[in-house]
């Protein structure tokens, strides 16, 4: 189970939107309680590294990689996990996601439809949020995203 | 000592440690180290060579051990060096402005494809955008399209002549007690909008023939042939060997069944053989009965329909090893598979190295039938019936519908279900008119036909609309089903 905090998955969602039609990518960061969930406070937006197209790929560079693990120390955060978005495509992890994907990080994926910014009503229809997780055979297990019930 | 930083995604194989401790020496000494003290670590970051793996990037410092002396890299004592795993991926691939777009709700009602990482989106997609041409909504053709329009096909037509009868009902899962005197297409049609709304369903109310059927072919990726006669099945095959198209054929029988691919390109750009690679030329008329005078356990073709759908999907999608080259038999009686090697033929007349047929030919002659004519039926109207019973007109009444529906209403008719009108034949009068009737009027067509091509009989009147039509214009008290 992963808890995005509401003005960390607006951020996650204007990343994406001002991404679009590129992929967008970047780091989680919070903390795991002991049953296991994971509470998302704070994310690190960096760029998308890959050469060419890269509206179906996305790459972090080492740099970004080491410099997001400092920023978890500096914090007294822990390093959750990474985000990335599928524009036009739903928010399920692809075979290139799988193959890359490293053990224990969740996985946010952000699934842009269309973009809503062009459209009169912009509504949260067309963009989808799901987090999924490793397994030990390395494949993909969807992690329920708890939403923030606002009171 | 120098210092190694493990990355957050590792750290539960080393202990929950971001920093380890290791001795000097060269990447390599160290990579042994770790994974001597910490085997978990191994596969993530070796291959099943030892090499580091690609994905795995090892920096000394700032700097990429690639740019150093790769594994080689001295490492000192106060040496820093940081696992960084290779952060990538990205959506599936194919999928640009041209390929199928899914909503939302398509994507939701996919989703158990979707995830299988096999499958996946990609799939999918290939799904929506095919056409799958299904020959014969009966039997085979019910689980093929429930199948097929479940599976989210994007376009599927059906080709069928025949209207629902009460004795389909058995095996033919499509249909139900309220279609019967329907025609089939126009039934399946209903039923698979109903199943799947974002699917486009083209229906063809017609016998396929040699004159018809490369235009209706033509519009369609792949042929799901579930036909039960000799001379469709050859037509089929051969219209899809002539336009190019990959056949996907099933056939039961009492309790056998059997699934091939034919006519199949594969990825290697080799053609498969087709079903006259198989049997060149049919068998004798007579020989090979059809279902509805031989019978078929009503289950097999919902096994063999199902099979026959798993390799359409399988041709469309790419995804596994077809059966094409291959022929499969289920024996439901002893439970017993067998698959057979088959290849394609020189001599095939219409595939092989000299063929003879450039064209569809005549299949009804071909298999040693006379063509079917669908000669016009006697007919009589509810009113003129009503008109001959008011004026006294000496005539014979017959129902052939089913006992549980003559029970709910009747016209003071002879009951003869239609099953049992060959066996029934001399309780039909010869020497004065004969009316037909069942519900709508499409199993007292059939009866009549039977009755006339078996038993020569030429005094028997069909009764337009069936008894509903009979409760709606002249005896609307009594009751309608």
């Amino acid at each position: 189970m992963i808890i995005i905090e509401p003005r960390v998955r607006q951020l996650l969602v204007e990343d994406a939107l001002n991404t679009f039609p590129d992929e967008c990518c970047g780091f989680l960061f919070g903390r795991e309680e002991h049953d296991g969930t994971r509470l998302v406070v704070d994310i690190l937006v960096v760029d998308n590294s890959k050469e060419g197209d890269k509206t179906r790929r996305f790459e972090i560079s080492p740099q970004d990689y080491m410099a997001a693990e400092a920023h978890a120390l500096d914090h007294d955060w822990t390093l959750l996990g990474i985000y990335h978005s599928h524009p036009k495509h739903p928010a399920i992890p692809s075979e290139t996601d799988r193959q890359a994907a490293q053990p224990y990080f969740s996985y946010v994926i952000v699934s842009v439809i269309e973009n809503t910014r062009s459209l009169a009503s912009p509504a949260e229809k067309a963009i989808e949020l799901r987090s999924w997780l490793l397994n030990d055979e390395h494949q993909f297990e969807e992690e329920q995203i708890l939403d923030y019930i606002y009171s | 000592m120098a210092t190694v930083i493990i990355p957050t995604p590792l750290r539960k194989f080393t202990n929950n440690t971001a920093r380890l401790q290791v001795g000097a020496g060269t990447i390599q000494d160290t990579v042994k180290e770790l994974t001597q003290n910490f085997p978990d670590l191994k596969k993530h970051l070796l291959d099943e060579h030892g090499k580091i793996r690609s994905f795995v990037n090892i920096f000394i410092g700032n700097d990429d051990i690639r740019d150093l002396q790769q594994e080689h890299t001295t490492v000192k004592e106060d040496t820093v060096i940081s696992i960084v795993p290779a952060i990538a991926g990205g959506s599936p691939e194919g999928a640009g402005a041209n390929g199928a777009v899914f909503t939302k709700e398509e994507l939701a009602r996919y989703n158990r494809h979707i995830i299988i990482p096999e499958f996946g989106f990609e799939a999918q997609r290939k799904l929506k955008a095919a056409k799958v041409l299904v020959i014969g909504s009966g039997g085979l053709g019910s689980p093929v399209l429930l199948y097929l329009a479940a599976a989210g096909v994007g376009t599927i037509g059906i080709v069928d002549f025949d209207v629902v009868d009460d004795s389909n009902l058995q095996r033919q899962v499509l249909f139900g007690v309220d279609e019967i005197g329907k025609p089939k297409v126009e039934a399946a049609r209903r039923r698979l909008e109903a199943l799947n709304p974002y699917i486009q369903i083209n229906i063809y109310n017609t016998h396929l023939n040699s004159s018809n059927a490369l235009d209706i072919l033509r519009d369609y990726d792949v042929i799901a042939d579930g036909t039960d006669n000799f001379p469709t099945r050859y037509l089929v095959n051969d219209a899809s060997v002539l336009l190019g198209k990959p056949n996907i054929y099933a056939s039961i029988f009492q309790f056998e069944g059997q699934v091939s691919v034919f006519n199949f390109r594969d990825k290697q750009g080799q053609l498969g053989p087709n079903y006259r690679d198989l049997y060149p030329t049919p068998p004798p008329p007579g020989l090979v009965p059809s279902c509805a005078e031989g019978g078929v356990l009503g289950v097999l073709p919902g096994i063999i329909g199902s099979l026959q759908a798993l390799e359409v999907i399988k041709v469309i999608t790419g995804v596994g090893e077809t059966l094409s080259g291959r022929f499969y038999i289920f024996d439901a009686l002893n439970f017993e598979s067998r698959t057979f090697r088959i290849r394609p033929r020189e001599d095939n007349p219409i595939s092989g190295k000299n063929p003879s047929i450039t064209a569809l030919i005549d299949y009804e002659q071909f298999c040693g039938m006379r063509a079917v004519e669908d000669k016009p039926l006697k007919e009589i109207t509810v009113k003129e019936l009503y008109d001959w019973q008011v004026k006294g007109e000496s005539f014979q009444l017959i129902d052939v519908r089913e006992p549980h529906e003559y029970e709910i209403v009747n016209i003071g008719a002879e009951l003869i279900p239609l099953s049992t009108v060959a066996a029934n034949s001399e309780r039909f009068d010869r020497d004065r008119k004969v009316v037909v009737h069942c519900k709508v009027g499409g199993r007292s067509a059939k009866a009549i036909r039977e009755l006339e091509e078996k038993f020569g009989f030429t005094n028997l009147y069909n009764l337009k609309g069936g008894i509903l039509a009979w409760v709606d214009q002249i005896q609307p008290e009594l009751t309608k089903y």
